[in-house]
Order: C-alpha cells, then sequence, then structure tokens
C-alpha cells in the first residue's frame, strides 16, 4: 500500500521533532527521549511476537539483558569498539534467540507465554549468580563508551547529544527492518498465523519455521536495544533480564496499541512521561499503572494510538482493521 | 501425467477404539468427474474425508492419487501434490481483508513465505492472481473489507477461495453451503458448477442439502454406518431402494435432509 | 542426617504453603480457562490481612479466620467486574488483565501498609522449637507440614463427596457440559474464583508467621506457583499437591547442594515439562 499523503505528513512531523529535540530540549528531557527510543524499539520488537504473530512473551527481557551483557562484555575483554560490541551482540541475541525460539515456538498461546517467561529466568539465574562472568547482582559496570567512529564523524558518546543521534540513528534502522518486514509476504503470513494457525498449516506453510523466523528477528532488536539500554546506564544489569522488565514491554505495548507498528512507541512515551508526571507526587505509581492496563484492557484493546487511528479511519470512512 | 483417475480409496478402515466409523470403503473419482458423497448422519462422511485429506491415517487400506500412494500423508503434503480440503465450519483469517485471505496461501504457494523485505503490493502477479480468483467469486468488489464483516455465505466463498489458491487439482468440499439461505446456495451451485467446467479441478463435495448434491453430481457415493452402499448417477440413486431405507425415506427428493 | 531432616521439612513446609496458592491457581485454570496473575497478590493480601489483625487483636488465629475471608470478597468483585467482560475473548486478554491486576494489588499493599518488612509471629501455641533428632526445629514449620496433608485431605474429600465439589470437578473437565446440565456458569465461576482466592489467601495467613510480610511476597510466590500448576497439570488437584512438594523440596535441597544453580531450577523443570509432557504429571489430555 503506497502511504497517503496524510499519513506522510503524519510521519514527517515526529520525525522532524526527533531530529531537532537536541537542539531545543534540556539535557534531562534529550535524556528521557534516549530512553524513550530505546525502549520503544524493545517494545516494538516485542510487539513483532504479540501483535503480529500472537504470541504472548514475557521472556523478551532475558534476550534483551542478554544483549546488553554481550556489548559490555566485549568492550572489557575485546577490542575497545563500538563496532566489535554491536557485532557481539547482535551474534550473542541471535544466537540465543534461535535456540531458545527453536523450544518456544512448539508450543502456543499460554504454554508458549510461560515457556519464554522460563527460559527468559533461567538466563537472569545466569546473569545473577555467575558472578565471575556478569558481576553478579552488582551488574556488570566500569567501562568507558569508545569514541563513535563513523567514517564522516567521530565523536565521544560522553556527550549525552552524540549518544541521543546514535541511538536514534539504530532505533530508527530497526523500525525501518520492522515496516519492511510487516508490508511484505513474510508480515502477512504473520498475521495470518495470529488468525488462524491452524489453516495456514492446510494450506502448506511450515507455521513452525516462520514462527522461529519472528522469534529470532524479535529477540535480535530485543539485544540491540539491551545494547543501548546498557550504553545509557553505563551498566548491564541482572533486573535487566527479570520478567517484570518484560512486563514492561507489555505494558507499554498495550498503552499505544498492539495493531500498529508504532503503537509501542506511542506507549514508551506515554509511559515515560506519565512516570515522571505521577511519580512526581507519589512513589506508588505501580498502582496507576496498574489501573491504567485494567482499564484499558477492558475499554481499549487497541491502545491509545490503535483508538486513535480506529476513529480517524472511521471518520474518513473506511474501516481499519 | 494426466491419470484419468484422480482418487483411488482402496478398502479404507478406520476405527476409533471399538468403534468401527469406517469399513473397507472402496471408491474411485474419475478426473474432471463431479462427485458427491452423501449418507445419513453418523454414517462416516467426516471421518472419511478426514481419512483422504490426511487428518487421520486409516486403520486399513490405502488411499492413492493420481498414482500415487498418499496413505498417512499429513495435510501440508497433500496440499503440495494438489489435494486440497475446504471446510464445513469456516475456517478463514477473520481479521485480514479478503485479499489478503487469498493472498497468503498464494503467498505460500510461491515460495514467500520467508520474503521479508519486499513489500506484498508490489508483488504485482500475487495480487492479479488473488484478484482473478476473487473475480471468479464475485469478490472482487470487496477484496479491502475485513473478512470478519462480510455475510456468512461469503464467508463460505472465502473459504473456497483459500483452497483455489493452493491450485488444487482435487478439492474436497465439505458442505459447501451448510447455513447458507436458499440464494446463497443457489449462488454456490452456479459456482460449482463453473468451476468444474471451467477450470481443470475436479471436485468432491460432501452435502446434506439434497438439492445441492442433485443439481450438481455426476456421480454419487452413499455412505451408511462406515460402509459404501451404493454408488450411481443420481437417478440410479434415487431409485436405489437401499439408499431409501437408509434415509428412512423421503428426504431423497430434493428438499433438505 | 540432620542437614537432610532440616532440608525436609522446609521443603515440605514451603511446599505445604505452594499447594494452597496452587490449588487455587489451578482450579480457576480448570474451571475458567483464566491464568491468574494476580493470585500471588490474593496470597500476599492475605498475609497482610493477617498480619493487621494481628495488630489489632494480638491473636493469629483471628487473623487466619477473619483476612481470607475479606480477600475472598475482594475476588468476587474482582471476577464481576474484570474477568466477566472478557470470557470468551482472546486468552491474552484475560492474561493481561491479571497481569494489570497484580501490578495494581502489588504496589496497594505499599500504599497502604509502607514497603518495609514485618514480622508476625507465631501463635503461642505454636511457637518455639521441637527437638527432632537431636536438632531442634520451629514448631510453627512442623505444624504447617503436618496441616498441609490435613487441608488437603480435606480438599479431596469436599471434591468427591459434596454436590459442590463434584460441580466443580465436573466443570473443569467440561464447562459445555456442565451448563447444559444446567449448572449456572456465571455463579460458578466467581464462586470458583473466590474459592481459589481464599485458599490463597490462607495460605498467605499461615504464610506470615514462616517468613516475613513484604511487598515482593506475592511477586516472588507467583511464578513459583505457576510453575507448580504447570508441572502438576493446569486443572489437577493432585497435581497441585505432587509439583508443590516437588518444587518446596527442590528449593530446600537445591539451595544446600546446588546453590548457584538453585535459582534456574524450577524453570529448567518447567521448560522440561512443557516440551516433553505440556499436561504436566496429572493434566488431562487436551
Amino acid at each position: 500500500m503506497k502511504p497517503r499523503a496524510g499519513t506522510l505528513f503524519a510521519a514527517a512531523a515526529p520525525a522532524a521533532f526527533l531530529l531537532a529535540a537536541p537542539f531545543f530540549l534540556s539535557t534531562y528531557w534529550v535524556m528521557i527521549l534516549t530512553e524513550i527510543l530505546t525502549m520503544s524499539l524493545f517494545a516494538m520488537s516485542f510487539n513483532l511476537l504479540f501483535g503480529y504473530t500472537g504470541l504472548l512473551s514475557f521472556g523478551q527481557a532475558g534476550i534483551f539483558g542478554a544483549g546488553g551483557y554481550f556489548a559490555v562484555l566485549s568492550l572489557i575483554h575485546g577490542p575497545s569498539s563500538l563496532w566489535a560490541a554491536f557485532a557481539a551482540a547482535l551474534l550473542g541475541s541471535a544466537l540465543l534467540s534461535m535456540i531458545i525460539g527453536w523450544f518456544c515456538v512448539r508450543r502456543d498461546e499460554i504454554y508458549f507465554a510461560i515457556l519464554t517467561l522460563g527460559f527468559g529466568m533461567m538466563l537472569f539465574t545466569v546473569a545473577h549468580n555467575w558472578r565471575s562472568l556478569t558481576g553478579g547482582s552488582d551488574g556488570l559496570g566500569g567501562f568507558t563508551l569508545p569514541p563513535l567512529d563513523l567514517l564522516f564523524w567521530r565523536g565521544s558518546l560522553a556527550d549525552p547529544r552524540h549518544f541521543y543521534f546514535l541511538v536514534l540513528g539504530v532505533v530508527f534502522l530497526g523500525a525501518l527492518l520492522l515496516y519492511r518486514m510487516v508490508h511484505s509476504p513474510f508480515g502477512l503470513l504473520l498475521r495470518s498465523i495470529r488468525e488462524n494457525t491452524q489453516r495456514l498449516s492446510f494450506v502448506g506453510a511450515d507455521v513452525r519455521a516462520v514462527r522461529l523466523c519472528a522469534f529470532v528477528v524479535a529477540g535480535t532488536l530485543a539485544g540491540l536495544a539491551g545494547v543501548l539500554f546498557a550504553f545509557f546506564n553505563r551498566i548491564a544489569s541482572p533486573e535487566m533480564l527479570h520478567w517484570s522488565f518484560s512486563g514492561k514491554a507489555v505494558l507499554m505495548t498495550i498503552l499505544g496499541g498492539s495493531g500498529v507498528l508504532f503503537g509501542p512507541a506511542v506507549g514508551a512515551a506515554i509511559f515515560y512521561v506519565l512516570e515522571h508526571v505521577i511519580t512526581a507526587h507519589t512513589t506508588n505509581w505501580m498502582v496507576f499503572l496498574g489501573a491504567i492496563l485494567v482499564v484499558l484492557v477492558l475499554a481499549f484493546p487497541r491502545g491509545v494510538l490503535g483508538s486513535l487511528l480506529h476513529l480517524a479511519a472511521r471518520r474518513r470512512g473506511r474501516p481499519r482493521p | 501425467m494426466s491419470a484419468p483417475i484422480i482418487l483411488k480409496v482402496e478398502a479404507v478402515s478406520r476405527s476409533f477404539g471399538k468403534f468401527q466409523a469406517l469399513q473397507g470403503v472402496s471408491l474411485e473419482i474419475p478426473r474432471g468427474r463431479l462427485c458427491a458423497l452423501i449418507g445419513p448422519n453418523g454414517a462416516g462422511k467426516t471421518t472419511f474425508y478426514n481419512v483422504i485429506s490426511g487428518r487421520y491415517r486409516p486403520s486399513r487400506g490405502r488411499v492413492f492419487f493420481e498414482g500415487r500412494d498418499i496413505t498417512g500423508l499429513p495435510p501440508h503434503k497433500l496440499v503440495k501434490l494438489g489435494l486440497l480440503r475446504s471446510f464445513q465450519i469456516t475456517n478463514i483469517f477473520p481479521a485480514l481483508t479478503v485479499l489478503e485471505n487469498v493472498l497468503a496461501p498464494l503467498a505460500v504457494m510461491h515460495g514467500m513465505s520467508f520474503s521479508f523485505w519486499r513489500s506484498l503490493s508490489s508483488q504485482k502477479h500475487l495480487v492479479e492472481e488473488a484478484m482473478a480468483i476473487l473475480e471468479r467469486l464475485g469478490l472482487a468488489g470487496q477484496s479491502h473489507r475485513e473478512v470478519a464483516t462480510l455475510a456468512y455465505g461469503d464467508k463460505r466463498l472465502i473459504e473456497i477461495a483459500i483452497v483455489l489458491a493452493c491450485r488444487p487439482r482435487l478439492v474436497l468440499l465439505d458442505e459447501p453451503t451448510a447455513g447458507m439461505n436458499p440464494e446463497e446456495t443457489e449462488r454456490m451451485i452456479r459456482l460449482i458448477h463453473e468451476l468444474a467446467e471451467r477450470s481443470e479441478i475436479t471436485f468432491f463435495v460432501t452435502e446434506h442439502d439434497m438439492k445441492v448434491v442433485f443439481s450438481v453430481a455426476q456421480t454419487i457415493f452413499v455412505l451408511n454406518q462406515g460402509s459404501l452402499l451404493a454408488q450411481g448417477t443420481p437417478e440410479e440413486i434415487r431409485a436405489n431402494p437401499a439408499v431409501r431405507q437408509a434415509y428412512l425415506g423421503g428426504s431423497l427428493d430434493a428438499e433438505r435432509a | 542426617m540432620d542437614a537432610f531432616l532440616a532440608n525436609l521439612f522446609n521443603g515440605l513446609s514451603w511446599g505445604m504453603l505452594l499447594f494452597l496458592i496452587s490449588i487455587g491457581l489451578t482450579i480457576i485454570f480448570g474451571v475458567m480457562g483464566v491464568l491468574n496473575f494476580a493470585h500471588g497478590s490474593l496470597f500476599m493480601l492475605g498475609a497482610y490481612l493477617c498480619m493487621q489483625f494481628v495488630r489489632w487483636t494480638g491473636s493469629f488465629w483471628t487473623g487466619l479466620l477473619l483476612g481470607p475471608p475479606l480477600v475472598a470478597a475482594v475476588a468476587v468483585a474482582i471476577e464481576r467486574f474484570f474477568l466477566r467482560p472478557l470470557y470468551g475473548r482472546d486468552v491474552s486478554l484475560q492474561l493481561l488483565l491479571t497481569f494489570g491486576l497484580m501490578l495494581f494489588l502489588d504496589d496497594g499493599v505499599r500504599l497502604i501498609w509502607g514497603a518495609a518488612y514485618h514480622v508476625v509471629q507465631p501463635p503461642d501455641a505454636l511457637s518455639g522449637s521441637v527437638a527432632i533428632f537431636s536438632q531442634s526445629y520451629p514448631l510453627y514449620r512442623l505444624f504447617l507440614v503436618v496441616l498441609g496433608p490435613l487441608v488437603g485431605l480435606a480438599l479431596w474429600a469436599f471434591f468427591s463427596f459434596t454436590l459442590w465439589g463434584k460441580l466443580l470437578r465436573a466443570a473443569a473437565m467440561d464447562r459445555q457440559m456442565a451448563e447444559i446440565v444446567g449448572v449456572r456458569v456465571p455463579v460458578l465461576f466467581t464462586a470458583v474464583f473466590a474459592f481459589g482466592a481464599w485458599l490463597a489467601a490462607v495460605g498467605g495467613a499461615l504464610a506470615a508467621p514462616h517468613q516475613s510480610v513484604g511487598p515482593a511476597m506475592g511477586e516472588r510466590i507467583i511464578i513459583e506457583s505457576f510453575i507448580v500448576v504447570v508441572i502438576g497439570g493446569m486443572g489437577s488437584f493432585p497435581g497441585a499437591f505432587v509439583g508443590a512438594l516437588i518444587l518446596g523440596l527442590l528449593n530446600s535441597f537445591g539451595t544446600t547442594f546446588f546453590p548457584q544453580v538453585q535459582m534456574a531450577l524450577p524453570y529448567i523443570l518447567l521448560a522440561a515439562i512443557l516440551l516433553t509432557r505440556p499436561r504436566g504429571l496429572f493434566g488431562a489430555e487436551s
């Protein structure tokens, strides 16, 4: 489907904002935006499985965190090169996803959710207990970020604005891959699996292989987001792999809408804004988040972005699935 | 290559525990011959279809498709050979559009399952083939509608569209007019005629609606309590006293069973 | 020998608490098809209410008696207003709803009682230690070890001999049939959910003297009870018992003999079961 003029404009505005943000926002907000972008990638990768393929995974944090650890380990024990760190994380996450995915795609629905939770927590245990390798519960820090060395530009990532642009670039690439993917034949098959797994296998598709492919892509992108997260915080910590961290991706996706590619990104933004606003008044912001999630599931299962788009389409007279 | 007998069932039996659902059923379907399978409730029609379409293995006997032994092969392998089945309970992709419902099996057929970078809409040949199928079924105008919003009769047509997308040579139509009103049933009868005449596909229909059966079938097989009771042309079947007996009379007179 | 016994009793006492919370979870899943993420929070609520009653009245038994029915009342409200609209819809939605409830409740207790951990003393009759094979062992833990099978027996009798019990079992096996036979499913669902919650809350109240009462209780036990239910078989009552025992013993012996891997053992067992025999040890063929 060729994007309409309206859609292009709707995409241009946030893109312009994101590009210009570091030049007019305070450092504090640039850093919040950086975190939002990172979590957007994580949540969107989760949603490739959930919204598009119908697979609810509570274990994505395991691979997200593993990606972070792989990158940090590479910096500590390997060459002081960003490229090497990213490569290590991508390779490691892809491999991990392949192994875990091979097991998990054999099961459906609830069993899949619990299996992924189990594997995620196994990874958490490794990160938490293997002190000599991962620093144990203290996490793995004590590394410095090497400067970013692109062909045309070289600069230190200690500057939050530089780091922001690195994250923006990486997330853009990840989002681009996801965009192409969901509009491709493969993307159609993912949605077909979500709608009627059995029928798709009855027309000759290898459902398990397609699911595994989606799982590996989702895991690799999650690992990529994990690198950004670990670099941002200057530490890779076990909490990144805990199932409650997976819960964050779930929350952001439901907040923004699982039926839209950028729903989770919008959800991530809403999440951080809400956190910022609510924690200014109380430390018990999970109470609000839990309540919001309940309300969303009951009344607005399409999420914020999803509901908005649905309304807009209804106005235009063209019902949107 | 073009075997005259497209489907040969040889003494197929199937039991579930102590219950004998099928007993030594043998039949042959000539290519291009529109055949129908009828029988009272519990006769074993569904089990028979499940055996031929690969869902169950027969306890005894063999199934040959175009001369090749396909006994026990699972459904997705049969698809590759050209044997497909439509479902009595509509089994489609609800939240996808009409076009997407046909594009999905087409993508699989064309080996594009893992093509993840090229956009679907740029695959002109896929879209054209999908639209051609929809045209044949009269659904082209609704190509962008979400299938869940379609009328029941149209949903049953999507059921068939999915099957057609897989370029079948033999299609098992499992109660295609199930739940349809008279108008929709008429449409389906005409459609089956058209498809049987214009395409290379052999149709094997099972139905409760005798009107449909007698309108479309060239050969009718009658199943009763797991065995083949009779086979023949519609006139022969109608006149067959054993068949009348099996149906406890009356229901063969071109009314709904 | 002493270490073995200590591990054994620790494992069994923890196993019995797990059993109480897991029965509720497994019955709810068996009858309603809902995997209740918030079940651990209900357990925790039982513990907190017990603690509160102890503060007010000084009596543990009051807490044990009055706390759980309150939690059951909360559960009735949850089922009626939040779960009911989602029946028949996507399973993921139900899971997400209970997940949201879990977040709400887990932080809610923090709001009401603060984030600190509280100690609840066991009742006088059950406090102190007992000498077993030259080692002294907390009496309360022994009490739990003995209580567990008794509760199990009582529940088994309930399911086998009473009308309500039989109805529950029937509905767990075949919901549609139960409806056809005339069981009023909405009422049944509310009753099942409340019953499961009551059991979890009793477990929580009993757990209060066993471990300190704190806001992370719910989160910690929900995953363990998921594992118990999966290992034992979703909807299976004996499965919950055996699964809870296995996990309890795995925890205590694991901590002593394989401390590094201990944390992962339940998950490894979980994955192994799900991959080889997804219906669990005692579950029904799906």
